[in-house]
């Protein structure tokens, strides 16, 4: 029984062959489930159409958390809860007291973001200690490039052009 | 091809016929083999000298810091200046990785992992100190704003000390998540070949289940990006604040508007040359001279030597600011500085930091192998002599002329700072073997634009 849940994979040994390939799959219209790359091949996502990231507006935003939560921690610390005459600096009024605070309202902001990015990153991409890897073909973190397909019951006619844009491996996997 | 172009003038990052997974077994072949009787001999002699060190650290805290050669006058000497050294050698690594990727530096994928590395072992080394310091180690939390039982009293925000807190320690955790972010698909590639069950546990831990999807890539190039560009004004703002301990008090010598921008030159110079220092050593024994070329040596050299220069600058501006504000204290602090009973270390740091660069205008100099290990080194012994100058010169003629002494150390004082350089190059070694000690995910991205092979082809079929 041919049902729709077959995957193809299909392997390049070539970045450039590849990106030629993704652009030739697209057009033929056959759906791409997911590409496995060693290293990040430029121009890739925008030829699958995948949106690109926006961790970098997400940093911004943590940037900002920290900034505030360094202000309110020292005012609370410094101002609020427990002001003291240090070297005659102003205790009572967080802003005019604040060119001694700028160092660490930027090391917090360059914390928080820092590390709620990387956080959020990792959350977004399943990575953590203990998490098995699911490239589906160990060469794919050497040399080699995977494409996964799904098909509709055409696996004979996707395989055939598959190889004409230059895969050099093509497997069927059944599910 | 046409989107790898490069243009010919440049000389190739990546030596020799190599293709993907060329690059892959040759990242792999110092991890995959077996340690040879070098390393084991380099290794214990360092693993002695940091157990040295650790004595010598429980000796410190079950005695007192009262072991150190410390007195009324020098309160503060070689524990700082081994600080504030390893501090700066630490700010090559984030340098190399952060700010040469904001300028799109190639070279730097050859070697910004060891110097990450090198980053985070030195700042670890540089933490070691104000910690024993305290003397009362298990009291470090008290350097947090935690509530707690006295008040709550808290830590004091106005404070050049507890910024320093604030910024070692972003550092230090933003340097290790950068390191480890690239690291996953190393790790995942490793993971991949390993044929023993116990490697391939180990890795597929390490490697965080990395599979490399196309959306993952995105995120990881973004996050790289987005973490070079926090890094940057970081690591200025690291050395400027180590500088402020200093920069902010009263002591003549100290009190200096300078110190900022003259640290963070320091800093740069001083972390080059412990890198150039380590990889010369590391690309021959690992095999690794087609990705850490003469090329990339040569290229360290020219930042050795401008900031080796800028630092020149910096000392003789101070002598002329010293002369030009009127100031006795300030002039007499600088006369003594320079021709007090410690002109010795000012001569060594003068012509180590100085003069030795300078040798670097000359190409056939700079390209030598052999000659810049030894100008790296040398340039590291005289930085560690200018924060002791800068320390000590300004320390020991206090304002009351009957307290005037010199600073000895004791072998105590001595024993940890040999076993910070021994704990240093135990992890060092360590990850050599045992990390990959190239970006190879990176390095394969311009294998096709700076490769030796792939460029002589496009040249050829250019003409």
């Amino acid at each position: 029984m041919e049902t729709s849940t077959k995957k193809i994979h299909a392997l390049y040994n070539d970045d450039d062959v590849l990106l030629h390939a993704i652009k030739d799959i697209r057009k033929k219209e056959y759906k791409i489930d997911e590409v496995f790359t060693p290293f990040p091949v430029h121009g890739l996502e925008k030829a699958l159409g995948v949106p690109h990231t926006r961790l970098a507006y997400a940093a911004f935003f943590y940037g900002i958390i920290g900034l505030s939560f360094a202000i309110w921690m020292m005012n609370y610390i410094m101002i609020e809860d427990w002001p003291q005459n240090i070297g005659g600096k102003p205790n009572f009024s967080y802003f005019q007291n604040m060119p001694a605070f700028v160092p660490v309202m930027f090391e917090m902001t360059v914390f928080f973001a820092a590390h709620l990015m990387v956080i959020t990153f990792y959350f977004r991409s399943r990575l953590w200690p203990f998490k098995d890897a699911e490239n589906p073909d160990p060469r794919t973190t050497d040399d080699m490039f995977l494409v996964e397909l799904s098909s509709d019951g055409n696996e004979k006619e996707i395989e055939e052009f598959l190889k004409k844009t230059g895969a050099v491996e093509i497997k069927l996997i059944e599910n | 091809m046409a989107s790898h172009y490069e243009a010919p003038i440049r000389k190739p990052l990546i030596i020799g016929e190599k293709s993907y997974h060329d690059i892959s077994v040759d990242v792999a072949a110092p991890v995959e083999g077996k340690a040879n009787k070098l390393w084991w001999i380099v290794f214990s002699i360092s693993l002695s000298a940091f157990l040295w060190g650790l004595g010598c650290i429980f000796y410190t805290v079950g005695t007192g810091i009262g072991v150190w050669g410390l007195n009324k006058t020098v309160g503060w000497a070689w524990d700082i200046t081994n600080f504030v050294w390893w501090v700066g050698i630490g700010h090559a690594g984030t340098l190399i990785s952060a700010v040469l990727l904001l300028f799109r530096q190639k070279w730097r994928m050859g070697i910004n992992r060891s110097a990450e590395a090198m980053t985070i072992f030195s700042v670890m080394q540089a933490g070691l100190f104000p910690l024993i310091h305290m003397g009362r180690l298990w009291n470090a939390n008290w350097v947090l704003p935690i509530p707690n039982q006295f008040g709550s009293l808290w830590v004091n925000f106005n404070s050049p000390l507890l910024w320093d807190v604030f910024a070692i320690s972003t550092y230090l955790s933003v340097s290790l998540v950068f390191w480890w972010t690239g690291l996953l698909p190393d790790f995942a590639m490793l993971r991949d070949r390993a044929i023993k069950p116990f490697q391939k546990k180990i890795y597929s831990l390490l490697s965080f289940g990395w599979s490399g999807r196309v959306k993952d890539w995105n995120r990881f190039e973004e996050v790289s990006l987005v973490l070079a560009g926090l890094a940057t004004p970081l690591v200025l703002s690291v050395h400027t604040i180590v500088s402020f301990d200093f920069a902010t008090s009263v002591i003549p010598g100290w009190h200096t508007t300078i110190f900022p921008p003259y640290f963070v030159a320091g800093a740069i110079f001083s972390g080059f040359a412990m890198v150039n220092t380590l990889l010369i050593i590391m690309r021959k024994v690992s095999n690794l001279g087609a990705y850490i070329t003469v090329q990339h040596i040569e290229l360290m050299n020219i930042v050795i030597m401008i900031t080796g220069s800028i630092v020149g600058v910096a000392y003789i501006t101070e002598l002329f600011i010293a002369w030009y504000s009127g100031v006795e204290y300030e002039q007499y602090a600088f006369l003594n500085r320079a021709t007090g009973p410690y002109w010795w270390a000012y001569l060594l740091m003068m012509s180590c930091n100085v003069f030795s660069p300078q040798f670097m205008w000359s190409k056939r100099l700079r390209t030598s192998i052999m000659f810049s290990f030894i100008i790296s080194i040398v340039v590291n012994v005289g930085m560690w002599f200018e924060r002791f100058v800068i320390i000590v010169t300004s320390l020991h003629r206090d304002y009351l002329p009957s307290s005037w002494t010199m600073f000895s150390p004791t072998f105590v004082d001595i024993g940890i700072f040999i076993g910070t350089i021994g704990f240093f190059f135990v992890l060092f070694l360590l990850y050599a073997r045992t990390f990959p000690v190239i970006a190879q995910a990176e390095v394969k991205t311009i294998l096709k634009s700076s490769g030796e092979n792939f460029k002589k082809l496009r040249d050829g079929n250019e003409h």
